[in-house]
């Protein structure tokens, strides 16, 4: 099935009016809660300033800290992997499966699993694993992806759970009752978790002075998995090291507080070692981090911790929803990540923004997103990925604007055929005048009056 | 004019007046001019300007836009400030005008050019206005004025709140201001986002217009004409009452 560009997509979330002003609130409330956590705290500039330069201070001695990372987990007892892509990644967890002879497996969020395609390259092999965090759940049920990094199913209302659950956990119909629905999600997923053998985490934040790492949560999904399992695979992207535990002391407080307007993650686990008999092993991958890194205009949008402030203040997100981006991750994050993985596939996504700055000003770890957006527009352009039409017009405009009397002549020609053959303009073909009417033509330009008025 | 001072005078003023301006909204180019004269510059109007590069810019065609550089650096040299009623165009030229033949130009360019707000406050250092506009007014904030010239402070920050637009607006007779729920999102016009994305740039002014109209305005302002021609193009399909109005008209009405 060919993938909808996200224009086209947007337009058909939108086409359900009341449902987009609600996924609208919804999360513009959220992006309240983080205005009112972040405007509590007076060094809130400082934080994000913090961040910032030791995410940067880390990119830059990535060998350094990662092999350093990989010796002190080794000496905790941990298997450690090195995945150069999504192939890799899932190839290196199914061969743990195997090798280990394990049917249930549990995961918690990990949008880099995503990202991979894990689950369904796993499916494909025959092996299921039950997402464990309340929101994958129900989208897992409903075989979609998530629609947004932190609030998986934040585009479902509670009457669409119900009828997921219904369907899947045989509750009662037409029951909406949030209580009455997590109830019923709790006891499936503890059930799953005392069964568990194999628990896949995320990583938040990996320590190269520890080898130990960070998983943060608010259900403790990735602590019940882990355990009861015999075997943890934490999956991280590369670009989660940190050098030492204090900088958790910035990060910690960023994150929740960016992400739900809460103070931190209600857990925020700290793994360091294997348990008695249990086996720990981190899958560390690339799967074109090394090649975003090499890009100086976007390598610092691997500063990214995945909070999602970026989506929830974006008013283009907002408005057309997580699965209009057609990526792992959407929002602006998405957009300036994935045209690096695809670029093809994903030209679209760097003109889903009116570029209006919301995204980089939110961001805890200040990544410019919005002018990494502008900058990706021109390298698609100068890599022929924007189609033709948009070419020719945009070159024949540079052109036309280029030469000051040809611009006075389309411009007075244009107002002319505005004000005398209004339907040229005003017609379908307009996507303007689709919903908006166009500028009344007035007889004369600024410059005419100028002339007339000004130049004696 | 009563507020003109005398060491304005010396000052040579550029008038910029984007493309869409001068070919759509004339009135704001009229505005701005005899506003900027009525406070003591000498202005002049640069005849063969015609657009700052921004639309290509935008679209990924920054590449193509250089003959509107050339251009625009051949119409502003040799001025001390270049003043434009345009936020957005005025943060492209200074974000991006190039010209390699007279890149010491390009940049006095870059440096000295200003929206009109901000000429007002930060360069005329206006204190008081001869203005009389006595309506309800909805200020629109758009965001390229906003987060990228820093016309005023911005509610994701943690930084002292302040607003230039909204103290030239505090200085016209009878204006009342109201302020939109949201006081700062955009309207979703965005250059060419406007006709590729549709939908999603129209269903944001729908909502953007909601929030003035539950306050009761009668128009709605900005620094920045495009917003406003995309407002009032959704506004007057909606056969609303509010109308946009370039903040430059008002500022410069004596009722």
């Amino acid at each position: 099935m060919k993938t909808m560009k996200h224009a086209e997509a947007a337009a058909q979330f939108i086409s359900d009016e009341p449902r987009t002003d609600w996924h609208n609130e919804t999360l513009w409330f959220v992006r309240q809660k983080r205005d009112k956590a972040s405007h509590g705290l007076p060094e809130w500039e400082q934080l994000r300033e913090w961040a910032s330069q030791i995410k940067h201070h880390s990119l830059s001695h990535l060998d350094q800290y990662l092999v350093e990372f990989e010796k002190n987990a080794k000496a905790n007892g941990v298997t450690v992997h090195w995945a150069a892509n999504g192939e890799e990644h899932n190839r290196i967890v199914y061969d743990i499966i195997q090798k280990n002879n394990v049917q249930r497996i549990v995961k918690s969020k990990s949008m880099l699993t995503e990202e991979c395609g894990m689950n369904e390259f796993l499916h494909s092999k025959g092996i299921d694993i039950v997402d464990t965090d309340l929101g994958e759940r129900i989208v897992q049920f409903r075989n979609e992806p998530p629609s947004h990094i932190v609030l998986p199913a934040i585009h479902l209302k509670k009457k669409d759970v119900s009828d997921t659950f219904h369907e899947h956990l045989h509750t009662e119909k037409g029951n909406n009752d949030p209580q009455y629905l997590t109830e019923a999600a709790r006891i499936h997923l503890r059930e799953k978790f005392i069964a568990s053998e194999l628990a896949i985490t995320g990583v938040n934040f990996a320590i190269a002075e520890t080898g130990g790492f960070v998983v943060c949560t608010n259900e403790g999904n990735a602590d019940m998995g882990t355990h009861c399992a015999k075997i943890h695979i934490a999956c991280m992207g590369f670009e989660k090291i940190i050098p030492k535990a204090e900088h958790l002391s910035v990060f910690l407080r960023l994150l929740a507080r960016s992400a739900t307007g809460q103070p931190i993650t209600t857990y925020s686990s700290h793994f360091q070692k294997p348990r008695e008999g249990q086996q720990m092993h981190i899958v560390i991958v690339d799967n074109g981090r090394s090649k975003q890194l090499g890009r100086a205009d976007f390598r610092n949008s691997l500063k990214c911790i995945r909070c999602a402030a970026c989506f929830n203040t974006c008013p283009v997100y907002r408005r057309s929803g997580g699965h209009s981006y057609h990526t792992a991750v959407a929002g602006p994050i998405g957009s300036i990540l994935s045209p690096n993985l695809d670029m093809r596939a994903n030209a679209d996504l760097p003109f889903a923004s009116t570029l209006c700055g919301s995204c980089s000003n939110v961001c805890p770890v200040k990544i410019d997103i919005h002018d990494q957006l502008w900058k990706w527009r021109q390298v698609l352009v100068a890599e022929g990925y924007v189609d033709t039409t948009k070419k020719v017009g945009l070159k024949g405009m540079a052109f036309l604007l280029a030469h000051p009397s040809l611009y006075r002549f389309a411009g007075k020609a244009g107002r002319t055929v505005m004000r005398l053959f209004p339907w040229l303009v005003n017609n379908k073909l307009n996507p303007w005048y689709k919903q908006r009417e166009m500028p009344a033509p007035p007889k004369e330009s600024f410059r005419e009056w100028y002339l007339k008025n000004k130049q004696s | 004019m009563i507020h003109s001072l005398p060491n304005y005078i010396d000052m040579k003023v550029g008038l910029f007046i984007p493309c869409y301006i001068d070919q759509f909204y004339p009135q704001v180019g009229i505005a701005t001019l005899q506003l900027l004269e009525k406070l003591g510059c000498e202005v002049s109007f640069p005849l063969n300007q015609t657009c700052c590069g921004q639309p290509m810019a935008n679209s990924g065609f920054a590449s193509s836009s250089k003959g509107c550089d050339k251009n625009f650096v051949g119409n502003f040299r040799g001025f001390d400030y270049i003043v434009g009623p345009s936020g957005s165009c005025v943060l492209h030229i200074k974000d991006h005008l190039k010209d390699d033949d007279r890149p010491g130009e390009a940049e006095h360019i870059r440096k000295n050019i200003y929206e009109l707000t901000e000429f007002l406050t930060d360069v005329l250092k206006i204190e008081k206005l001869d203005a009389s506009f006595p309506h309800k007014v909805g200020l629109h904030t758009s965001c390229h004025g906003q987060r990228g010239l820093h016309l005023s402070s911005m509610s994701e920050r943690n930084l002292p709140e302040f607003s230039k637009p909204e103290k030239l607006l505090g200085m016209v007779k009878g204006l009342e201001l109201s302020h939109p729920a949201r006081t700062d999102e955009c309207c979703g016009f965005g250059g060419t986002f406007c006709v590729f994305e549709e939908a999603v740039s129209v269903k944001m002014g729908k909502d953007r217009i909601a929030e003035h109209a539950a306050n009761g305005v009668e128009y709605i302002t900005g620094y920045d004409e495009s917003c406003l021609m995309h407002l009032e193009g959704i506004l007057k399909r909606m056969n609303s009452n509010i109308k946009a109005i370039h903040i430059a008209e008002i500022l410069n009405s004596n009722a």
